[in-house]
């Protein structure tokens, strides 16, 4: 299981930075976003799997038996799952008003902030 | 004293809610937003007593144990920080008064300004790598939104850049958490740095020292992943820019010193030369690209970069002496550079532009302005009795002590180049007469700014320009705090103590 959710990991990884070295501002949103994925694979993977094991206490016991799955790195996974929401959703409205004030997705077109800026 | 260290976060978080519920109220917004960044330099300065007294503090919220809770701590150094923060906000909070439009503020700035405040606080007092990923994010979600706020062609073009350039980092970071917490089987700072001692690291632990320095080195602008910044951060209005340069960047270079001297100790001990030819790099990029420069923004966007250089370089050399030298010349930069940031705002008020070819006459004009521009700036280059020369003058000393001649030559030419951008800029703007245009009478060059706004304009650029003064004149105290505050930087015990509550 392990090697398959590596090869996961490693084709998203991929797939995000082809999709960030594009010109286009979408695809590149749409890479970031890949890599938001790729992390959250990466902390469920290195966190150890173990299937069909919940933590649970059993009745009387205090802590429960052992082999048990990590629950941590689903709750970190959680979390970034959330933010990563909330930014992918905040960079989509961001490239949509970018385009409608610079005119187009090229990045190689938004340039002007490298040139000397004339204020009239 | 528990409560001490909740208040940073409660105080602008109170603000920030506040703030929205009076959405549709502009001067009561501006009220919050001055009494909130003055209660939290208040709190700021009541955890510094605090932890000069106790030494290194910790709490452990909702009073779960270390290290399976959320550890708030704080020592000098954060202690320290947390007081730069609160008096920034509070300067830029009474300078935005006259400065923010009325576009700014009825889309929210005061409270995203305090959603920024909260997740610099919180960066600077968690005790967790994972929730210190939290609260990057909601600094980076606020800084998000206040860089495009108004909407300029402009303004898109740099938020884009940033945008893209801060997720790659937090992309970096979460995965470098990741694989730390694979290896480790914890994130609690005290308790990794616990386990990390104790064992000669292998593969994993460098490769995890590498991705999060790459993390933070974009998000702190250190040379060869800088360009965002000076791309993006002349573009929102000055206040914002101020407030941008005071802070994000620093936060970041905070980080790095924590890690490294807590966390990654055997690979900061490895990665010296590394670590100081990336700051020498930084420094001298950074100023080349500001010498180049013919826009006072511009130009001390690029002096930001070249600054960060100074700060990694104490972190690079690990002794005591540097690292208050890093400490010191943090508190003196963020002074010196939001106080050039607010003169070149005043200049923009004045004139309405900041191209230095358009401008000129300022010193004969407004002959105050120009005062309130050379004090930090001559702080900023290095010149005694100001603070910059007491903050280089330890770093030059603490990287001869250690042989490191190269990255103390480069220190001492781009001081140099430093002083040459600034004379080109006091040469342009103040010194030279003003450029005649066509069919203009002279007066219409520096129109009247009426009392009021006056004020709130000059005042916290004078007495963040009195500070610098006051941090040159008066160095000893805050260099004999920074002095303590390194040595605990170096004894990773007293951290570990102060959370795990036990002697490791």
């Amino acid at each position: 299981m392990e090697s398959v959710l590596a090869i996961v990991i490693g084709g998203l990884y991929a797939t995000g930075l082809y999709l960030m070295v594009r010109r286009s501002i979408v695809k590149m949103i749409f890479g970031l976003a890949l890599l938001g994925n790729a992390a959250n694979l990466l902390i469920f993977t290195v966190g150890r799997l173990t299937r069909g094991r919940p933590p649970y206490v059993p009745a009387g016991g205090t802590e429960p038996i052992p082999p048990v799955a990590d629950p941590l790195p689903q709750a970190l996974i959680l979390t970034a799952i959330v933010i990563g929401f909330g930014v992918q959703a905040f960079a989509l409205v961001l490239i949509k008003r970018v385009y409608q004030t610079v005119g187009t997705d090229d990045l190689d077109e938004m340039t002007t902030t490298d040139t000397e800026y004339r204020s009239n | 004293m528990k409560l001490l260290l909740f208040l940073p976060l409660i105080i602008p978080l109170a603000t920030a809610v506040a703030g929205l519920f009076a959405w549709n109220r502009r001067e009561l917004q501006r009220l919050l937003g001055v009494c909130g960044t003055t209660a939290l330099l208040g709190a700021g300065v009541a955890l510094l007593t605090v932890v000069q007294r106790q030494g290194v503090v910790s709490v452990q919220a909702g009073n779960w144990p270390a290290p399976f809770g959320i550890t708030l701590v704080a020592d000098l150094f954060s202690a320290v920080m947390v007081v730069v923060v609160g008096a920034m906000g509070l300067a830029v909070a009474v300078y935005s008064l006259a400065s923010a439009d009325i576009d700014h503020e009825s889309l929210g700035y005061h409270p995203l300004m305090q959603v920024l405040l909260l997740g610099v606080c919180g960066s600077l007092l968690t005790g967790d790598l994972f929730n210190l990923y939290v609260w990057f994010e909601v600094m980076l979600i606020a800084s998000f939104v206040l860089l495009a706020l108004g909407g300029r062609r402009q303004q898109m073009e740099g938020a884009i850049k940033y945008v893209a350039l801060n997720l790659i980092a937090s992309a970096f970071f979460l995965a470098g958490i990741g694989i730390l917490y694979g290896v480790a089987g914890t994130l609690n700072m005290a308790d990794l740095a616990r386990q990390l001692r104790a064992v000669p690291h292998g593969g994993t632990v460098p490769v995890i020292a590498a991705l999060l320095f790459a993390a933070f080195g974009i998000k702190s602008a250190v040379f060869p992943l800088f360009f965002w910044l000076p791309a993006s951060y002349h573009t929102p209005p000055v206040a914002v820019t101020t407030i941008f340069s005071a802070l994000l960047t620093k936060v970041g270079v905070y980080v790095l010193v924590r890690i490294f001297t807590l966390i990654f100790v055997q690979e900061a001990e490895a990665g010296r030369t590394l670590i100081l030819a990336a700051a020498g790099l930084t420094m001298v990029t950074g100023v080349l690209g500001a010498v180049a420069q013919h826009e006072m923004r511009r130009l001390l966007s690029f002096h930001i970069v070249s600054q960060i250089g100074y700060l990694v370089m104490g972190l690079g050399l690990l002794t005591p002496l540097a690292l208050a030298g890093t400490i010191f010349f943090m508190v003196h930069v963020i002074a010196a550079k939001s106080a050039l940031f607010l003169v070149a705002g005043i200049v923009k008020r004045l004139t309405g532009t900041t191209e230095l070819a358009e401008l000129g006459g300022l010193y004969e004009g407004r002959p105050l302005v120009a005062g309130l521009f050379l004090v930090p700036a001559l702080a900023l280059a290095g010149i005694p009795p100001l603070s910059g020369f007491w903050a280089k003058l330890a770093l030059v000393r603490a990287g001869l002590g250690e042989g490191r001649y190269v990255v103390v030559a480069a220190a001492l030419a781009v001081s140099i180049l430093t002083l040459f951008s600034m004379t080109k800029i006091w040469a342009e703007a103040f010194w030279k007469d003003h450029p005649v245009r066509e069919g203009e009478a002279h007066a219409q060059y520096h129109p009247h700014i009426p009392g009021g706004a006056r004020l709130l304009l000059g005042v916290p650029a004078l007495v963040l320009a009195l500070a610098t003064v006051a941090m040159g004149v008066g160095a000893e105290p805050l260099f004999r705090l920074s002095l303590t505050a390194a040595d605990q930087l170096l004894n990773p015990d007293l951290y570990i103590a102060a959370v795990l509550g036990v002697k490791p």
